[in-house]
């Protein structure tokens, strides 16, 4: 099916005008800022431009928001997974309960031997903890945790919105705590009330790591010196198993990966990141903050990659080989025509069943501009795309993935959500657990895109063989077929006769 | 038995509230009143002249060592003093930690709960001086006191804070039914300080319920940690306090919801009474100053 994009653009303004329409006006006038068309970009670039649409500022009170804390960026989204590191939720019980095991970021370890990613921690605010201030309740923690997993290699205190509010000194806990055991203990002043979503406390988590873990205090590395080839992965948090089919692929190039930040990572090799050479991000919007630091303190450059479907892979792994010498270049075109044939395997097999089917995609920081091309490789359209807490720059690489007239909502609100879907009747929407089952009510399939819907890997070559699977199992269910109740199927048919 | 009155006493930080509080109740005690002091400082000194002794054990403190506050008994926290009345401290973090304000809510709702409130005819708040959060509003709030009294000076902090904690009481009259019962006047010997103190409480809507004169003697209790009514029961100031006390027990249901002014109207009042000087004043004096500079400077030259 090809789709007249201008034509759509017309049609996409006219539903997003009508959805407005049931705000207050000062809602109304709130919230068509943050909803638009993506245009037609300048001539001398690629795909189209959503540069026009608002973000990163406030939810419109009342409405029910997609979005998360800064508790969430730090706990559960930079800090998290690092897995040899307990991740205190410093406060009452209820943020720690309820952010427990809430992605599934992938680590190998022994769990609570060496490996805490799947374990909660929390130091369980009481009423005198409140009054009395918390300091004292996080140091007996600390020590606690120090006796019962003596291999736990650091301490991590996530705070929740009480300990902004009492104003503890939890950094002078840090400190002597530090002192007293050895280990790295890194306060984070993550408090949920701050900035507008989660995207602060990403932002606060990669600076704790800046002060807590690179700059404080030399480690001994034994005087060893970065390889030639020594590269990070950041912002890749193993959701299902990613790092790891990016990990092989960058390997397979003749790379070495020193540090995954931070799925599967362990605070030592987050603490010698510094020794690479150069920094890949796949994540811009959590990690940009920390490769921008390692580049003016220690001079190392950083790329962006895409390990979604074979058309952006091939693109990435020419891009990261261009950074070294003709070997790897070498070795990267090898990568790349060896996986080939198994793509296009897999490409015949789905693209026929997949082939003009439409997708609307909702989902956090990266993946509604990364996952696009993944989805075109299959034959696949995306009408719609919007982020939960993306800022400026993150609309402004969505151009570069997406087609003129496809509809970009940002920090989209329950009700748009369901009247766009309701309009645009896409033959898939991606999005999280809150959505899903309300979509799927309304008829349409769905696969969740932030935990991959308990499958993956979705990144890389291996990753792309069960997106592809997984997009098909979910629209060419036949239990779409089966909508329509029996009586009223019925009723057609005598009607007809 | 008669309804159970609830009222509390707020001024600015050291005006004199436990002491204009403490005497006047040990007064309404002789009237024979049951009467229950709740202080809610984390500082515990709002019941020491009654207790005749320093702070007792407070209910956070003991909630603390107990684990928390469901372990207290109303017996551990409750302690008689002097004419019957029962005094209890809600207590607190010591300075820069934790948060007091929270304090005060879990002390009153303990307090609540646990059924100290029944058999007394009075429940009097004795709230540290600045109430800087919403923890130091609970007794204004939740329709906790009927009638706040505000204890006042002639310095123009005592009249702005009168001004500010009648704003507060505003803000609940409506949603609750607090209501604000007068301003008692602590004597500082500052210029036409009861005309001042008449005039805000005008203003306010309110009225003046009593001049307290300064007297040494209050101090010379203080000092042995009694009320005078106790110290010494003869005296002009023990009746004053009585005086004071029958006032606020025959104000009861006569609260009104204020009328705050703003701070220009309130520097407006004090410029009336010659208190402070007006804007002009102040450039014609400083123009004044400067030329008496100059003048002294030229006849320093000459010389």
């Amino acid at each position: 099916m090809s789709l007249d994009r201008d034509d759509d653009a017309v049609a996409m303004e006219k539903v997003i005008a009508q959805i407005l329409e049931a705000y207050p006006p000062k809602a109304k006038k709130k919230r068509q800022k943050h909803l638009g068309v993506a245009q037609p970009a300048a001539e001398d670039e690629d795909g189209a431009n959503c540069s026009g649409v608002k973000s990163n500022v406030r939810s419109v009170p009342g409405v029910m928001t997609i979005r998360g804390c800064a508790y969430a960026g730090s706990k559960g989204v930079v800090w998290g997974p690092v897995k040899d590191t307990v991740h205190i939720s410093h406060g009452p019980v209820g943020c720690g309960h309820y952010s427990w095991g809430q992605r599934r970021n992938y680590a190998t370890g022994t769990t609570g031997v060496d490996a805490f990613v799947t374990m909660q921690f929390t130091t369980d605010f009481k009423e005198k903890d409140i009054v009395f201030g918390g300091d004292k309740k996080l140091a007996e923690t600390i020590d606690e945790i120090n006796q019962l997993f003596p291999l736990a290699m650091g301490v991590s205190v996530q705070s929740e919105c009480p300990i902004g509010l009492i104003g503890d000194d939890i950094e002078a806990v840090a400190r002597n705590k530090k002192e007293e055991t050895g280990k790295p203990v890194i306060p984070v002043r993550c408090e949920g009330f701050r900035g507008v979503s989660q995207s602060l406390g990403h932002h606060i988590a990669n600076d704790s790591i800046r002060d807590w873990v690179l700059e404080d205090g030399e480690r001994d590395d034994g005087g060893a010196e970065p390889g030639p080839y020594a590269v990070n992965i950041l912002g890749d948090y193993n959701i299902g198993g990613d790092a790891w089919a990016s990990r092989m692929l960058l390997e397979e190039i003749g790379l070495e990966v020193v540090g995954s930040w931070s799925g599967d990572a362990t605070l030592a090799e987050i603490a010698r990141a510094p020794k690479a050479r150069l920094n890949l991000i796949h994540c811009y919007r959590s990690m940009n903050y920390i490769c921008r630091y390692m580049e003016e303190k220690h001079g190392i450059p950083w790329i962006e990659y895409n390990f979604f479907g074979p058309t952006r892979i091939a693109e990435s792994l020419r891009a990261v080989a261009a950074q070294f010498d003709a070997t790897i270049q070498a070795n990267a075109e090898a990568v790349i025509a060896k996986y080939q044939p198994q793509m296009d395997a897999v490409i015949a097999k789905y693209r026929p069943r997949l082939e003009g089917k439409t997708v609307m995609l909702y989902v956090g920081g990266l993946r509604p501009r990364h996952v696009v091309t993944a989805y075109e490789d299959l034959g696949m359209v995306v009408t719609g795309t919007g982020y939960e807490f993306a800022h400026g720059d993150d609309y402004k690489r969505t151009g570069e993935h997406v087609q003129a007239g496809t509809l970009i909502y940002d920090d989209v609100t329950g009700y748009e959500l369901e009247k766009f879907i309701e309009q645009l009747r896409p033959d898939l929407v991606g999005s999280g657990i809150k959505e899903k089952y309300p979509v799927q009510k309304m008829g349409v399939p769905f696969r969740q895109m932030h935990s991959w819907d308990y499958s993956g890997p979705y990144h890389g070559y291996d990753g792309f063989a069960v997106f592809a699977r997984d997009m098909d199992l979910a629209i060419n269910n036949p239990v779409w077929g089966l909508f329509e109740a029996p009586w009223t199927k019925a009723d057609a048919a005598s009607n007809a006769a | 038995m008669s309804q159970l009155r609830q009222i509390a006493f707020y001024g600015k930080g050291g005006i004199g509230k436990s002491t204009t509080s403490q005497n006047t109740l040990a007064a309404l005690a002789e009237l024979g009143q049951r009467i229950l002091i709740v202080g809610c400082d984390p500082k515990a000194d709002s019941t020491r002249l009654i207790l005749n002794a320093k702070a007792q054990s407070t209910v956070l403190h003991l909630a603390a060592e107990a684990g928390s506050v469901e372990d207290l008994e109303l017996e551990d926290c409750v302690r008689e003093g002097f004419g019957g009345i029962s005094c209890v401290e809600s207590g607190g973090p010591e300075p820069g930690v934790g948060c007091a304000g929270r304090g005060v809510i879990t002390a009153i709702n303990f307090l609540e709960e646990n059924g100290a409130y029944e058999d007394i005819d009075y429940v009097t708040y004795d709230v540290l001086g600045d109430v800087v959060c919403g923890g130091f509003a609970m007794p204004i709030r939740e329709n906790k006191a009927q009638e706040i009294y505000i204890v006042m000076s002639g310095e123009m902090m005592a009249l702005y804070a009168a001004n500010n904690i009648s704003k507060g009481i505003l803000k609940y009259a409506n949603s609750g039914g607090v209501r604000l019962g007068g301003l008692i006047c602590n004597q500082r010997n500052t210029d036409c300080e009861l005309e001042l103190a008449e005039a805000l409480a005008e203003r306010l809507g309110t009225k003046l319920i009593h001049f307290v004169p300064r007297a040494n003697i209050v101090q010379h209790a203080e000092l042995r940690r009694m009320s005078v009514i106790q110290y010494d029961p003869q005296s002009d100031q023990a009746e004053e306090y009585r005086t004071l006390a029958r006032k606020i027990h025959e104000n009861s249901g006569q609260g009104v919801i204020p009328t705050p002014i703003t701070m220009d109207e309130l520097e407006g009042m004090l410029m009336e009474f010659g208190v402070m000087e007006s804007e002009e004043d102040r450039l014609k004096a400083l123009a004044e100053a400067d030329a008496a500079q100059a003048e002294l400077e030229a006849e320093l030259e000459k010389a």
